[in-house]
């Protein structure tokens, strides 16, 4: 167990981290990952006031759908990145990252205040439910025998209502893992019951060590690595997840940064082996440092090292050779597209 | 670590605490047959999936030998680190270096606390 983001979480469970990595990529695998958090964003003003916090729209997403986006800082700096919900008409469920929940509620009251001081209301139920991960691709066959309806059916980026062993269960076919399958929104005290059917119908339980090397594999980024107050989605390659349309904070920024570039951007590059790049390793082109690795890790899925890292823009480009200093040793690294892993997907 | 029957060899490598501590292990760097190691001094890399650590020489002595199989095969400290998961053999310069090591009940004794 370790202190992440104000929680004691498991690192790994007893299979270790390999073993929880392989099930997630070719059975299941189940994460409890109650940490994050849950804010209801309610009123006839949600919609206008999310359009204006968020990088994706808000008004534009159909009830029942979800989104991935970006919260901004005025600077463009990310606050967190985040899936959004949308369940009525006036009514979101948006899940900020378990450290940054006090910053995004602190960043939402301010803007109510200011800009939405009536019509606009947010509930944390963060302490009151708890949020259960469900991904591999057994997981929509195994759904479909534990819950009381079917959801395998459900779209990507959709949510639905269910039950399993008479507890409701608010589902998302949402993930971080790069894979298919479910985020599981419950009761407090459901969460027992919910996780032991999950586990009960074969799913492995997968720790946050799991959980990074999943979401690393999947090119997905990490607020506190790849993303942070000082990066912008633009640097951060995240800028399909940027609207170009309507007005809010820092659109003025990103837009300026998609049409005139960067000086920095986020790459991802490999190298052969299992010495990992890791947080903070240095990347360099005839001795020049031009680059620092966000994160990194040996991927059991490929079978080499991979890792993410910004580098100066002028390389980028895929096939680039850099070298990598491994704690003194120079490794020579290649940058590749990203992600690093795509699952098969069903037809 | 070392299991060592008299005062002039020695073979090293880490406790069973120690890999179930570190997790999955994924890759060593190991030091050369000839390298001189000192007593609590670096000698090589641990590589687990979340963590890297140091590896230091229980002894003073010279390295006579590494275990290549770790290489390919660095799970085999996971399965077997006091067996097939030994990391180097050496041979012991400073004899007087071992009376600080402590026994493997002392050892038991002392993660027990932690």
């Amino acid at each position: 167990m370790v202190p992440f983001g104000g929680w004691d979480m498991p690192v790994q469970y007893p299979d270790g981290i390999l073993a929880e990595v392989k099930a997630v990529r070719t059975n299941a695998g189940v994460f409890d990952v109650s940490h994050m958090g849950r804010l209801y964003i309610s009123g006839p003003k949600a919609a206008e006031f999310l359009d204006w916090v968020l990088t994706g729209s808000a008004s534009t997403l159909g009830i029942g759908r979800a989104r991935y986006c970006l919260i901004c800082n005025e600077n463009g700096g990310v606050i967190d990145d985040t899936i959004f919900y949308r369940l009525t008409e006036d009514r979101y469920l948006l899940i900020p990252n378990a450290g940054n929940r006090p910053s995004v509620v602190a960043w939402f009251e301010r803007w109510i205040s200011e800009k939405f001081p009536q019509g606009c209301s947010m509930e944390d139920v963060t302490a009151s439910t708890g949020l259960i991960a469900f991904q591999g691709p057994h997981t929509p066959n195994l759904i479909d025998q534990v819950a009381e309806q079917s959801l395998s059916s459900m779209r990507p980026f959709s949510w639905a209502e269910g039950a399993i062993q008479g507890a409701p269960v608010f589902v998302g076919r949402t993930g971080y893992t790069g894979e298919d399958g479910f985020e599981l929104l419950v009761q407090d005290h459901d969460v027992i019951k919910v996780w032991t059917t999950l586990t009960g119908s074969g799913a492995v339980p997968c720790g946050l060590g799991a959980r990074d090397v999943l979401r690393l594999e999947a090119g997905l980024p990490l607020h506190g690595h790849e993303i942070d107050e000082e990066t912008t989605p633009i640097e951060a390659g995240l800028g399909r997840f940027v609207r170009h349309e309507g007005s809010f904070v820092a659109s003025q920024i990103l837009e300026s940064q998609r049409t005139d570039g960067v000086p920095q951007r986020l790459v991802g590059f490999t190298l052969p082996g299992r010495s990992a790049p890791r947080a903070g390793y240095t990347l360099s082109n005839n001795d020049e440092i031009i680059g620092t690795v966000t994160s990194g890790s040996y991927s059991p899925t490929l079978d080499t090292s991979i890792g993410m890292g910004y580098v100066l823009e002028h390389y980028v480009k895929p096939g680039t050779v850099l070298d990598l200093d491994i704690r003194g040793r120079t490794v020579p690294v290649n940058v590749t597209e990203l992600p690093f892993y795509t699952r098969t997907r069903r037809t | 670590m070392i299991d060592s029957t008299d005062t002039s060899t020695a073979v090293a490598g880490i406790t069973d605490y120690a890999q179930e501590q570190l997790g999955d292990i994924v890759y060593f760097e190991l030091p050369q047959i000839g390298d001189n190691v000192t007593h609590l001094g670096k000698m090589g890399e641990v590589e687990s999936v979340k963590a890297v650590s140091d590896l230091f020489s229980p002894i003073d002595g010279v390295v006579t030998e590494i275990n290549e199989n770790l290489l390919d095969h660095p799970e085999l400290v996971n399965e077997d680190p006091f067996g097939e998961g030994w990391i180097i053999k050496a041979s012991i310069t400073d004899a007087a270096a071992l009376d600080e090591l402590m026994s493997a009940a002392d050892y038991d004794a002392f993660i027990a606390g932690l």
